[in-house]
């Protein structure tokens, strides 16, 4: 295609994303797993002097529930309704939400009411009876990464480090992770739709990286609900993601940015597992691939420290990365509480170098 | 047209995922459910598509449709719009309704997760609660989750979360009221009925296997049953 007609079909590929007023839907699995992610999201947004309300009365969106099936479709309507109602309530039209799966859910209800009308009346109606509420339907409806995308350019200005080697200038090779639910079941929600998501790959290249293309680059990082949580299914799961490890290994990627916070907890768990099974490690110093969140990422080029942002808690350490990016950090801080508290560390896995 | 077929005709998923099918094997390639498991959406949509009741409770009883992942990578590449990630959806959601689940390996397994998840959400107010997540269930967490949960209440305050208190913030206490809410919209739009069915019938199931049942918890031998038993034919060679 010449240039010409690739500007014209772009915008085609755009999404809207407000620029300021959010209402905020926490992620299970972040604040489970990786608080400092969510933490450091709200750190950055009030650095770009931007208004979010962090309303302790929103839930679960029921997500998780709902995709490994014992959730129904109009009890997570309703559920979504709620927050529609309690940002409502609260004079806010902008929804962010932390998780690609209640992304792709809150879009998936969004559609369903759209397609078929009635649906939105009865969940009117299931809401009404439940909990006596009324709801307008958000005006915007964004993941926290779009947020981050649209304000890369202002990170980027006040940033103090970038995604390049410090002692070479060379740019440093990330593989993106977009997490199925993104874009794959509505794209015109998704920041280039399902062919050309840059919605990660955009911060990379502002952020002063290079995107590292890869043959398996967008298929499931192997989550699949129920392939997870269940012990007896958990190697379709592994599988996925080995599968993911093989095909990028050869492009030998510095790092790995992620969208969702399951992707980040498989890409990241996975290495560890087949490291104790089958003793392969990718990644140099025996050490893995780093996995980042984009909030994470943000932090890092913002100068944020690394363990105030809960980098501790991945199983893959991130040290080569601060390293190459000449991000000071102290050591000894890694594994301790606040004001120094001593917490002791995690035992040593058998193969990976932490 | 079978009185199955006119229960999946309710489920708006359903009804959004199955247009028209070719049988182009489209969904097949792109999934990864099908590069591992024996599993192919196309044959799934094709059964659906006949509106032939005993194809469609055969697949209610069957592994198959547990295999699917959710992903929805078939419904952005189908040439007809289809989805047949939703028209699994529509299924396993019936499969429950009538039972049916406990006739396969992979449908029994619906127990574990209802009290895995869908208990937590009306206890906690959250899909997962770090203090049920230790490494003998997910021993994937790895050595740094054993720090973690030996360290959960300092480990969230050094990261700003306000674990188990009132008030905004990361790992919050939900409040009653709230949870309050979450319980009566499960009871008015059926979510507490599934989950009484889907005690009920594994009840029965494990009844019939002679496996101990106690109707709570995550121990008993039937959820332990069901969470570890795998009997190895559901995999491609
Ligand atoms: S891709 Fe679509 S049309 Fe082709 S077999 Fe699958 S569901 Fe049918
Ligand atoms: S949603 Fe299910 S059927 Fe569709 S591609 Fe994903 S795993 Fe395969």
């Amino acid at each position: 295609m010449k240039k010409e007609g690739k500007r014209m079909v772009w915008p085609a590929y755009q999404k809207n994303i407000a620029d300021d007023h959010y209402y905020y839907s926490r992620s299970c699995i972040r604040q489970n797993f990786y608080p400092g992610t969510e933490h450091t999201f709200l750190r950055i947004l009030g650095q770009l002097n931007k208004d979010i309300c962090d309303d302790p009365r929103h839930t679960t969106c029921t997500g998780i529930g709902y995709h490994t099936d014992v959730v129904p479709f109009e009890t997570a309507m309703t559920v979504i309704a709620r927050h529609f109602a309690l940002m409502t309530g609260l004079g806010y039209e902008n929804m962010i939400t932390s998780c690609i799966t209640s992304f792709g859910l809150y879009s998936e209800v969004l559609e369903t009411w759209k397609e078929f009308p009635e649906s939105e009346e009865k969940t009117r109606e299931y809401l009404r009876k439940a909990t006596g509420r009324e709801f307008n339907i958000p005006k915007d409806l964004s993941h926290a990464s779009d947020i981050i995308y649209k304000f890369r350019k202002e990170i980027s200005a006040l940033g103090t480090h970038r995604l390049t080697d410090i002692h070479t200038g060379r740019k440093l090779r990330a593989v993106e992770h977009i997490g199925c639910h993104y874009s794959k079941m509505f794209p015109s929600r998704g920041v280039g739709g399902a062919e050309f998501p840059c919605v990660l790959s955009g911060l990379i290249e502002e952020f002063g990286g290079e995107v590292v293309d890869y043959p398996e680059r967008r298929l499931c990082c192997g989550f699949g609900f129920r392939q997870y949580f269940i012990k007896a299914n958990r190697g379709f799961s592994v599988a996925c993601s080995k599968k993911k490890f093989e095909s990028m290994a050869p492009y030998e990627p510095e790092l790995i940015l992620t969208n969702c916070p399951g992707c980040f907890y498989f890409l990241d768990r996975w290495q560890y597992v087949i490291s104790e099974m089958e003793g392969v490690l990718y990644g140099m110093r025996n050490q893995g691939i780093p996995v980042l969140t984009y909030e994470e990422l943000a932090g890092l080029v913002l100068g944020y420290d690394p363990w105030d942002m809960g980098m501790q808690m991945h199983q893959i350490p991130v040290e080569p990365l601060l390293d190459k990016m000449g991000i000071s950090y102290d050591p000894e801080a890694k594994y301790k509480g606040l004001k120094g508290l001593d917490l002791g560390v995690p035992l040593q896995p058998r193969q990976l170098a932490i | 047209m079978g009185a199955l077929y006119d229960l999946l005709q309710e489920d708006y998923r359903f009804r959004e995922g199955m247009k028209a099918c070719i049988n182009c094997g489209t969904c097949t390639a792109i999934c990864p459910a099908a590069s591992f498991y024996n599993y192919e959406p196309r044959s799934i949509m094709a059964c659906v598509q006949q509106r032939d009741d005993k194809c469609i409770a055969e697949l209610l009883r069957g592994e198959e449709i547990w295999y699917c992942a959710e992903c929805m990578s078939c419904k952005t590449r189908c040439p007809r719009g289809n989805a047949p990630g939703l028209v699994i959806t529509a299924l396993r959601s019936l499969s429950q309704r009538t039972g049916m689940f406990t006739c396969s390996e992979k449908g029994r397994q619906q127990l574990a997760i209802k009290r895995m998840i869908g208990e937590t959400i009306l206890s906690h107010g959250y899909c997962v609660y770090a203090e049920h997540v230790d490494t003998v269930k997910f021993p994937e967490q790895g050595p740094v989750w054993d720090w973690i949960r030996a360290h959960l209440p300092e480990v969230m305050e050094r990261l700003g979360a306000n674990f188990q208190k009132e008030g905004a913030g990361n790992l919050r206490k939900i409040d009653d009221n709230t949870l309050k809410e979450l319980s009566a919209i499960f009871k008015t739009t059926g979510a507490l009925d599934l989950f009484d069915t889907i005690e009920k019938a594994s009840a029965e199931k494990a009844k019939e296997m002679g496996v101990e049942f106690t109707g709570h918890g995550t121990t008993d031998g039937y959820f332990t049953k069901v969470f570890t038993e795998n009997n190895q034919t559901h995999t491609r060679e």
